[in-house]
C-alpha cells in the first residue's frame, strides 16, 4: 500500500511554499525555483548527504541539516543562504579542490564540471588551504571510458546508479577517510570487469571529470542524465 | 593627480596571462592614462621599483628564485594580484608535484636530451619540492582565476583597482576558462 | 526452565559454594590474561591437588579485579568469614606461599591494603560480580540472583511497567552521548513495526577504553539479561551485539555465555514458559572506528559498508533493515538487571540531580593505579585521579586528564574539582564519552596529543562527508606543521576555522566531535600552541622541532 502523503506548508527564505510530506526540503525548494547548491545529489538516484553543500538552516534545530535528506514539516522556517552557511559551503568547496588533483585546464570536464560551476556560482576564486597534491592513479583500461581518480569527489553518485539503476554494483567504494577511493569491482581494473554492463550510466552521472568517454574532446564531454529520472518513474509505475 | 604604479611579473608560468592582459587591445590606452607600467615582461626596466601601487603576478612559485621575487614584490608592493590559475592553484606547473625533484631533473636533462645529457654547470634556479600557488607563500590580495582569465575581466579589474576599488570577481571568472 | 527451576539451580551452585573454606580466584580478563594469569591459576588448581586440600579450598578464573597495572591480581575469599585478601602482581614462583599463608597470616607484601582508597571509594553496581564468579560459568551468574530479574519482568510486569521502571531510574546512555535510555525504549516501543530489533553497541574503540570489554570478559550474562529485558519492554525478539573482532576473548565468553543461557532456556523460545521470545546473535566489527556509531553499525550489520547515514530518521523509527530499533551500550544493558532487581528508587538515589547511578571509568595514562573503577555519579575528578586513581607517579605533576577520548577534550588541575556528570563535563568543553580517561603529567606536549586525536579520526574518517574526511586531513597537516616547528600564527586560525567548520557541517557525531580535542587545548594551553609557532620550541620538550631546540 502506498503512504499517502500530505500537503504540508512551510516558509522557505521568506517566501511561503507548499510540498507533499515526504518530498525534502530540496526538492520543494527546486519546485519553487530556490537554489540551493548540491553536489552529490542527483534526481534519480537515493539521496546521500555526503557533500554537505546543501546544508541549511532551520528554526528550531540545533544544527544545520542537509536538504537533501530532511524532510518537510508543516510550519517549517527554513534558511537557505546565510553569510554562516555561505562560508560554509566555500570552506567545503574549497577543501574538495585540496583533496585531488582538479586542475581545470587540463580537464576533458572544463566547461561542463559541476565542481567547477558551483566555484564560480559560490564565488570561490582561490583555495585557502594548502593543496595536497595527492598521487593518484588513471584507469584507461576500459575500452570506452576513462576513471581519472585525479578529478574524483567521492560523491558516490557512480556507485549509486550502479546499483540502483543498472543493478550491477561494478562500483563501490574502498579504504577510509581522505584516503577512500571508487573502485571497480574487487579493486580490479575496469577493463577487466565482468560485471560491469559498460552502460555507461557512472559515466554520465559523475559531476565531475573523474568518469569521462574515450575519444571525446573538451567541447564534445557533455554529461546527459535526463534519462536518470525518466527510468525511475517508469520503474515506479510498473 | 600622481599616476598609479603597476608592475606585472612572471613565475612558473606559459605567459598566456600575460597574452591575455595584451587582448585588452587598445582598452589599454585607457588604463595608461591614469597608470603606468612600471615593471615586467612588457616593459624594459631591470629592477623592481619601490611604491608599486599594484603587481599582477603570473605563475606558480616553483623554484628558490620565484620565491626571491615573490618576496621582494610582496614587500614592495601596496596590492598583489595572482593572476591566473598557476599563480591561484599551482596548475600545469604543479602537475609535477607528484613526482620527487631528481625525478624531473633526470627526466629534463637526461632522458629527453639527445646531446650534451649533463645537469647545466651554470646555476638554474634550484627546484623547489612542490610548485605552490602564491598565497601558499605570501599573502594576496585580489585573486583572478582563469586559464587564462578573460580579457575583459583583466579589463574590469585593473579599471577598479586603478579607481582604488577591489574588484568584485564573484561569477565573472572560473577556474579553467 | 521455571522459578523454581531458576532456584534450584541457584541453591545447588551456592551449596557448592558452602562446602570450601577458601575461594582463590585468579582474574582471567585479558589485562591479567596477558601477564600469564591463566598459568597462575593451573598452577594454583595443581597445588591445591598435591596438597589434597581440595576439599575445602578451590581455585577458580574470575572476571576484571580492577587493578589493572599491577596484575596479575589473585583473590582469597575466605567464605565463613567473609573476607577478602587481594594479592597484586602474582608470579608462579608466589603460589606456594600464597597457598600457605591462607590458614595463617597473608603474604603483606603481596596483599593491597583493603583500606586503600582504590577499593574502598567505588560503589559497584556494573562491575557486582566482578572478581566473584566465574565468567564461564552460567550458574554461578544465576546462584548472585542473575537472570531473576528477567523472571520478574516477564511474569510479574507489563512491558509498560518495566519502562516505568527505566524512565523513574533516570538511567542515561553510558555510550557517551547521555540520552535518557528511558525515553529510547519508549520511542521503539511506540514505534510501528511488526519486527523490532534490539542492538548492543559493544565497538567500543577509544583509545584508552576498555570498560565495555571488561564487563563482556567478566559477566557477559549480564548484558544479555540486560537484553532481554529490553525485547520484552519494547516488543523485538531479536538482538544483536555488535562486538569489535580485536576482543577476541569477549568474543569467545559470549558465544559461550550464548550457548548456555540457550541450553538453560533463558535465551531462546518460550523464556520462563511465557510466550516471549528471545534470540540474541553476534556480529563482528571489523576494525572501523566509526562503526560505533548507531547508523554505521546498523549498516554494518546489514552487510554494507559501514558508512553513517543521515539522522533523522533515528534508528529507534527507521533502524535495522528499516524495522524500529533500540541500540543500547554494553554498560548501558548492564546496569539494567540491577535496577529491577533493587528498583528504580534505588538507582535514583545514587549520583546527582540529573546524572544518576554509577559510572565505569578506565583510568589509563601518566596514573598509579591503571584499571577499572566504578564510582557514582557526580564523583569529582580530583577524587577520581588522586584518591582512588592513586595521583600521578612520582616525580612528575599533573596537567590534564582527557575524558571522552577523541570526541572529548582534556581538563586541567583548575578543574579538578568538577563532578564527574553528563553536564558539568560538556560545560568545561569535555563530554563524558564512554568512559576512558587518559591522565596526562608535564611530559605530554598538549599539541602532540591534539594532534594524536587528530591523526586518530583522519584515519578512522569513512570518508563520506566532506568536511570530516578533508578537514581532519588539513587539521592534521597544520598540527603536524606545528609540531615540526614550521608553523605561524595563520595556522593556528585555520585550526580555529576547521574546527568550527568540522564541527557544524560534518555528517555524524565522529566528525562533529573530532575537533574537541583540539578545541580544548587550544583554550587551556593557548601559551603552549604559541611556543610552538612564535618560539619554535616545544615546552614539554616532545617534539621534533627542525628549527630551533628544545626548552
Amino acid at each position: 500500500m502506498k503512504k499517502v502523503s500530505q500537503i504540508q506548508t512551510l516558509i522557505i527564505d521568506g517566501k511561503e511554499v507548499g510540498g507533499k510530506s515526504d518530498e525534502s526540503i530540496l526538492q520543494v525548494a527546486k519546485e519553487n525555483d530556490i537554489f540551493i547548491p548540491t553536489l552529490c545529489y542527483l534526481e534519480g538516484l537515493s539521496d546521500y548527504g555526503g557533500c554537505r553543500m546543501c546544508i541549511v538552516e532551520v528554526k528550531g534545530m540545533p544544527r544545520l541539516v542537509p536538504a537533501c535528506t530532511t524532510l518537510i514539516r508543516e510550519g517549517m522556517e527554513v534558511t537557505t543562504n546565510s553569510e554562516k552557511i555561505h562560508n560554509y559551503r566555500l570552506s567545503i568547496l574549497a577543501l574538495l579542490f585540496t583533496e585531488r588533483n582538479h586542475i581545470c585546464s587540463a580537464c576533458v570536464s572544463n566547461g561542463h564540471c559541476e565542481l567547477q560551476t558551483l566555484a564560480l556560482k559560490l564565488g570561490l576564486t582561490h583555495v585557502e588551504f594548502p593543496y595536497i597534491f595527492p598521487k593518484m592513479p588513471v584507469d584507461a583500461t576500459h575500452d570506452r571510458f576513462i576513471a581519472d581518480h585525479n578529478r574524483c569527489v567521492l560523491c558516490g553518485r557512480c556507485v549509486r546508479a550502479c546499483h540502483e539503476v543498472e543493478g550491477a554494483h561494478t562500483k563501490d567504494i574502498m579504504g577510509r577517510g581522505i584516503t577512500s577511493r571508487v573502485i571497480t569491482d574487487l579493486k580490479e581494473s575496469w577493463g577487466s570487469s565482468k560485471t560491469c554492463t559498460s552502460c555507461g550510466k557512472c559515466v554520465h552521472v559523475c559531476p565531475t571529470g573523474a568518469l569521462t568517454e574515450k575519444g571525446k574532446s573538451v567541447a564534445e564531454m557533455e554529461k546527459r542524465r535526463q534519462f536518470l529520472p525518466y527510468l525511475k518513474l517508469m520503474r515506479e509505475r510498473r | 593627480m600622481e599616476k598609479v604604479k603597476i608592475a606585472t611579473s612572471w613565475l612558473d608560468g606559459c605567459s598566456g596571462c600575460h597574452m591575455s592582459l595584451l587582448d585588452i587591445d587598445e582598452r589599454i590606452l585607457t588604463l595608461l592614462e591614469s597608470a603606468d607600467i612600471v615593471y615586467g615582461p612588457l616593459v624594459d626596466f631591470k629592477d623592481y621599483p619601490q611604491g608599486v601601487d599594484v603587481a599582477i603576478v603570473e605563475g606558480a612559485v616553483s623554484s628558490d628564485e620565484d620565491e626571491e621575487k615573490i618576496t621582494k614584490i610582496r614587500k614592495l608592493t601596496k596590492i598583489l594580484v595572482s593572476f591566473g590559475d598557476c599563480a591561484i592553484t599551482a596548475n600545469i606547473p604543479g602537475m609535477r608535484n607528484y613526482f620527487p625533484t631528481k625525478e624531473l631533473y633526470e627526466r629534463a636533462y637526461f632522458e629527453n636530451a639527445d646531446l650534451n645529457q649533463k645537469r647545466p654547470s651554470i646555476r638554474i634556479p634550484h627546484l623547489l619540492s612542490h610548485a605552490r600557488p602564491i598565497h601558499e607563500v605570501v599573502t594576496v590580495d585580489v585573486f583572478l582565476p582563469g586559464c587564462p582569465p578573460p580579457a575583459d575581466v583583466i579589463f574590469y579589474s585593473l579599471s577598479e583597482l586603478i579607481n582604488g576599488r577591489l574588484p568584485d570577481l564573484k561569477g565573472k571568472t572560473r577556474f579553467g576558462r | 526452565m521455571n522459578f523454581e527451576e531458576l532456584h534450584e539451580i541457584a541453591k545447588i551452585e551456592n551449596e557448592k559454594r558452602a562446602q570450601f573454606e577458601y575461594s582463590i580466584n585468579v582474574c582471567v580478563a585479558a589485562g591479567c590474561m596477558s601477564c600469564g594469569s591463566l598459568e597462575l591459576l593451573t598452577s594454583f588448581k595443581k597445588e591445591i591437588e598435591r596438597r589434597g586440600i581440595e576439599n575445602w579450598c578451590k581455585a577458580k578464573g574470575v572476571g576484571c579485579l580492577g587493578l589493572c597495572s599491577a596484575g596479575p591480581l589473585v583473590s582469597v575469599q575466605r567464605y565463613d568469614q567473609k573476607s577478602e585478601v587481594i594479592y597484586k602482581s602474582v608470579t608462579l614462583d608466589n603460589v606456594h606461599e600464597i597457598v600457605d599463608a591462607l590458614t595463617g597470616e597473608p603474604v603483606g607484601r603481596l596483599a593491597c591494603s583493603k583500606e586503600m582508597s582504590f577499593f574502598k571509594n567505588q560503589q559497584k553496581i556494573v562491575l557486582e560480580n566482578f572478581g566473584n564468579i566465574d565468567p564461564e560459568k552460567i550458574e554461578e551468574y544465576i546462584a548472585v540472583g542473575g537472570y531473576e530479574p528477567l523472571y520478574t519482568v516477564l511474569r510479574e510486569m507489563s512491558p509498560a511497567n518495566v519502562i516505568e521502571q527505566i524512565v523513574k531510574s533516570g538511567l542515561r546512555g553510558r555510550g557517551g552521548g547521555g540520552y535518557p535510555t528511558g525515553l529510547k525504549w519508549t520511542t521503539v516501543m511506540k514505534a510501528s513495526g511488526n519486527q523490532k530489533y534490539i542492538i548492543c553497541n559493544a565497538d567500543e574503540g577509544d583509545p584508552g577504553a576498555f570498560m565495555d570489554r571488561s564487563v563482556l570478559e567478566s559477566d557477559p550474562h549480564r548484558v544479555l539479561e540486560g537484553m532481554a529485558i529490553a525485547g520484552y519492554a519494547v516488543g523485538a525478539d531479536k538482538g544483536f551485539i555488535y562486538v569489535r573482532a580485536e576482543y577476541p576473548l569477549a568474543i569467545r565468553r559470549l558465544k559461550k555465555a550464548i550457548t548456555q543461557a540457550e541450553q538453560l532456556g533463558v535465551l531462546g523460545r518460550g523464556i520462563f514458559n511465557t510466550p516471549f521470545n528471545f534470540d540474541i546473535k553476534l556480529r563482528l566489527g571489523a576494525g572501523a572506528f566509526v562503526c560505533g556509531e548507531e547508523t554505521a553499525l546498523i549498516s554494518s550489520i546489514e552487510g554494507s559498508r559501514g558508512n553513517p547515514r543521515p539522522r533523522p530518521p533515528y534508528p529507534a523509527e527507521y533502524g535495522l533493515w528499516g524495522s524500529p530499533t533500540l541500540i543500547n551500550n554494553v554498560e548501558t544493558f548492564a546496569n539494567i538487571p540491577a535496577i529491577i532487581r533493587n528498583g528504580s528508587a534505588w538507582f535514583a538515589s545514587i549520583g546527582t540531580e540529573k546524572s544518576k547511578g554509577t559510572k565505569v571509568f578506565a583510568l589509563a595514562g601518566r596514573i598509579n593505579n591503571t584499571g577499572l573503577i566504578e564510582v557514582p555519579m557526580g564523583t569529582t575528578l580530583r577524587e577520581i585521579v588522586f584518591n582512588i586513581g592513586g595521583g600521578i607517579p612520582e616525580g612528575s605533576k599533573f596537567k590534564a586528564v582527557q575524558t571522552g577520548g577523541p570526541s572529548g577534550g582534556c581538563i586541567t588541575s583548575d578543574y579538578l574539582d568538577t563532578p564527574a556528570d553528563y553536564e558539568s563535563l560538556t560545560k568545561l568543553g569535555s563530554i563524558m564519552g564512554s568512559g576512558g580517561m587518559i591522565v596526562m603529567d608535564d611530559t605530554s606536549c598538549m599539541v602532540d596529543v591534539a594532534k594524536f586525536f587528530v591523526e586518530f579520526c583522519m584515519t578512522e574518517s569513512c570518508g563520506k562527508c566532506v568536511p570530516c574526511r578533508d578537514g581532519s586531513a588539513q587539521m592534521y597537516h597544520l598540527l603536524s606543521k606545528i609540531t615540526s616547528g614550521e608553523g605561524n600564527i595563520n595556522d593556528i586560525h585555520m585550526l580555529e576555522k576547521l574546527s568550527d567548520l568540522i564541527n557544524n557541517t560534518s555528517l555524524c557525531g565522529l566528525g562533529m566531535t573530532m575537533p574537541n580535542p583540539v578545541v580544548s587545548t587550544m583554550h587551556f594551553f593557548k601559551d603552549e600552541y604559541l611556543a610552538h609557532v612564535h618560539d619554535k620550541i616545544c615546552p614539554a620538550g616532545v617534539c621534533n622541532m627542525k628549527r630551533g631546540g628544545r626548552k
